[in-house]
């Protein structure tokens, strides 16, 4: 009997140790989570090394700009910057014509030229700040600590530049949002229409079956064969259409079929199959009697599908719409291999226009060998999670209110 | 018959229905078009590309230098497979603990706070996985085994970050096949005086099997499917080694790179990445579709 109840003893032990393991598991999953946000909150903020291209102790010996007036200023950009600079300056506006604050900011752009020659993470920053200051002291005798947010307005509406202090990310932006409102455009009609006839229209038959196991195999397709996919029928086989030679945007010779409207071609193909089977659960989720009620009234399916399902159906089709198009908004992949594109400053004006995107951007900037562009790209990826975690939220938030409705009802 | 005779719903044929239907029936058929269209695409270009290059040499050579036309896709598929196996030892076990624990273990509460977190953590960008890849792994491994040891580009960080990105989609898809087994298993076997442990691991677990198996393969697709960590943090340049602290690019990674550099048509180098893609596509494709299988198994067992 003891010999059972040691045994009993042991059982359980053993039972509680593999509780803790599980529970440790789960901890360890969530605390990765936790690990990754705050490895990107402390790569964009930090302190920074500025130091002067130019001091302006070199320009005037007190060092104060100030007591400068507006002639001298323009003198001083005269003489240090090359001709043709200072003609384009002067054609967009008279340089005389200008208030003195702006004259102050060109000369500060382009004649002092701050710029970073160190950065260091937030944790750096907070637990090392004698160290910074030291060695600041001792490498960069000429610099200057300043504490910086690489998350900052002028980063999100500044356009792309070669120096990482001045990069933005307005274009990046702009290129996708226009991507995914076109991926928006193709992808949901034709998804939403696909379930339609999948779960109201086609009667249970080889086809049918067909089709389901088909949509179901594409949901599992490796994005960038999606771009490969992308890159040979939309970029190459279309090029005058995707291009916008056809409709005579930009010259034929120079036509080039890795535009906008490409990228939200292909984002489209690789979201279908999630919009179809999204839908078809939304749809599936409609009770019969809404149908049968349809139909009493003498209406026809199209009718009844119109009147009573798809408006029944519809914050469900929008909540996993909204799920896909936030996939497709972090898609890198495919758009790189479409794209293709190194280093664009110019913003999209229509849908033929190169582009690069937010996950270009963090891509290209991660890539690079300098340091301080993975601050850069850590400020990219914060403003990214933002757009991400509110369309998600937002989409989760609307489920849980319509189960909680539907319960109540 | 007169006119007279015709039932009254027949005498308005309804021309807009069937060509609703029909636009619908175009809506679906547009994704058999698209697997049409992928696997034109791959077998159109790489068979230009098998053109050039045997396809045992392809197969069997361990080396991928196109300079000098080398065309071996092992060194490309053993990385491939490296960082895959180094996801799956991370994802798979933490995976089955987290779904058991969030099946078994937890109450509604924790449950209804564990699982948007989870839903987060599916929905991050895998660039910014790549991201925490290059600058938290990396540097860490680096920490614990030595500069020396591990290269600033290798598979393995590349590997681990990589198991984090696919741990909730194999919790997600083990955690529905855990619910699936009835509760009247878990009753039988506390009946027979089983620990909530003994119910779990010999009864619950090896009941829901298939769907676990299924989760894991399917996981495994995804990860060698997986393109930017890859690319960000397993480095350039194909390198056959079995070494996961050197680095080493993989099949996604190299088509990444390559069609990022503006490459032109109707070269090898272009029809090379789409035959790399078409390997990719089997892989995955024959992974879904085991997957597939055992689902539809434990499907077929309970509902």
């Amino acid at each position: 009997m003891s010999n059972f109840n040691d045994n009993i003893k042991k059982r359980y032990t053993v039972s509680n140790l593999w509780n803790i393991i599980f529970t440790f598991a789960t901890i360890v999953a969530v605390f990765m989570l936790f690990l990754l946000l705050m490895n990107i909150i402390n790569g964009a903020f930090g302190y920074v090394a500025i130091q002067n291209t130019i001091e302006p102790t070199e320009i005037i010996s007190s060092g104060n700009l100030d007591e400068l007036d507006e002639s001298q200023l323009i003198e001083i950009l005269e003489s240090n910057l090359s001709k043709g600079l200072i003609r384009r300056y002067n054609f967009e506006n008279p340089l005389i014509d200008r208030s003195k604050t702006e004259i102050m900011s060109l000369v500060f752009e382009r004649i002092i030229e701050p710029r970073v020659v160190k950065s260091w993470n937030l944790k750096e920053s907070i637990l090392g700040r004698n160290a910074i200051i030291e060695y600041t002291g001792r490498e960069y005798p000429n610099a200057h600590l300043q504490f910086r947010s690489w998350l900052n307005p002028q980063f999100l509406i500044g356009s792309q530049a070669s120096v990482p202090e001045l990069a933005g990310i307005r274009t990046a932006i702009l290129g996708s949002m226009m991507i995914i409102l076109l991926t928006i455009a193709f992808a949901f009609p034709i998804g939403v229409g696909a379930a339609i006839y999948l779960k109201e229209y086609a009667t249970d038959n080889k086809f049918t079956r067909f089709i389901q196991v088909n949509i179901y195999n594409l949901s599992g397709v490796p994005s960038i064969i999606y771009g490969l996919l992308g890159l040979a029928v939309f970029v190459r086989g279309m090029e005058p259409f995707t291009s916008g030679a056809m409709f005579g945007y930009g010259d034929p010779s120079t036509a080039n079929g890795r535009t906008i409207l490409a990228a939200g071609m292909t984002l489209a193909l690789l979201i279908l199959p999630i919009i179809i089977i999204n839908a078809q659960e939304a749809l599936r989720a409609v009770p019969q009697t809404m149908r049968h009620a349809g139909y009493g009234i003498g209406a026809t399916k199209w009718q009844t599908i119109w009147s009573h399902v798809l408006p029944h159906s519809m914050d469900r089709i929008m909540t996993g719409t909204i799920l896909a198009v936030s996939r497709a908004i972090g898609e890198t992949a495919p758009i790189v291999v479409i794209g293709a594109s190194t280093f664009i400053s110019v913003d999209p004006s229509n849908i033929f226009s190169k582009f690069t995107t937010l996950p270009i951007q963090i891509y290209q900037w991660t890539s690079r060998p300098q340091p301080e562009f993975r601050n850069v790209a850590a400020a990219a990826i914060l403003v990214l999670l933002v757009m991400l975690l509110t369309m998600n939220g937002f989409a989760i938030f609307t489920r849980n209110k319509i189960s909680k409705n539907r319960r109540s009802n | 018959m007169t006119e007279t005779n015709i039932p009254w719903y027949k005498t308005k044929p309804k021309y807009h229905e069937s060509i609703i239907q029909w636009f619908l029936f175009i809506c679906a058929a547009v994704s058999v078009f698209v697997t049409l269209g992928i696997i034109f695409i791959l077998g159109k270009e790489s068979l230009l590309f098998f053109r050039e290059v045997s396809i045992i040499e392809f197969l069997t050579s361990t080396k991928w230098q196109p300079l000098i036309e080398e065309f071996g896709v092992l060194p490309l598929l053993n990385s491939t497979l490296t960082t895959s196996f180094i996801a799956m030892a991370v994802a798979a076990p933490l995976g089955l603990f987290v779904a058991i624990y969030l099946s078994e273990y937890a109450s509604e509460r924790v449950r209804n706070i564990l699982k948007p977190i989870l839903e987060i953590l599916a929905g991050i960008p895998t660039v910014v996985y790549g991201y925490f890849a290059l600058t938290f792994m990396t540097p860490l491994l680096r920490l614990i085994f030595g500069q020396n040891t591990v290269d600033i580009y290798n598979t393995a960080s590349a590997g681990l970050v990589m198991g984090i990105l696919i741990l909730p989609l194999v919790t997600s898809i083990t955690e529905d096949a855990l619910k699936a087994v009835p509760y009247s298993l878990r009753e039988a076997s506390y009946g027979l005086g089983a620990t909530k442990l003994e119910a779990s691991l010999t009864v619950v677990v090896p009941a829901a099997f298939s769907g676990i198996a299924a989760a894991f393969i399917l996981g495994l697709s995804r990860a060698i499917g997986e393109t930017m960590i890859v690319a960000l943090a397993a480095g350039a340049g194909p390198n056959f080694t079995f070494n996961p602290f050197e680095a080493a690019e993989t099949l996604t990674g190299y088509i990444v790179r390559i069609s990022g550099g503006d490459i032109s048509y109707n070269t090898v180098d272009y029809n090379s990445i789409f035959a790399l893609g078409l390997l990719l596509f089997f892989i995955t494709l024959t992974l879904n579709i085991i997957s597939r299988k055992l689902v539809k198994r434990f499907q077929e067992v309970y509902d």
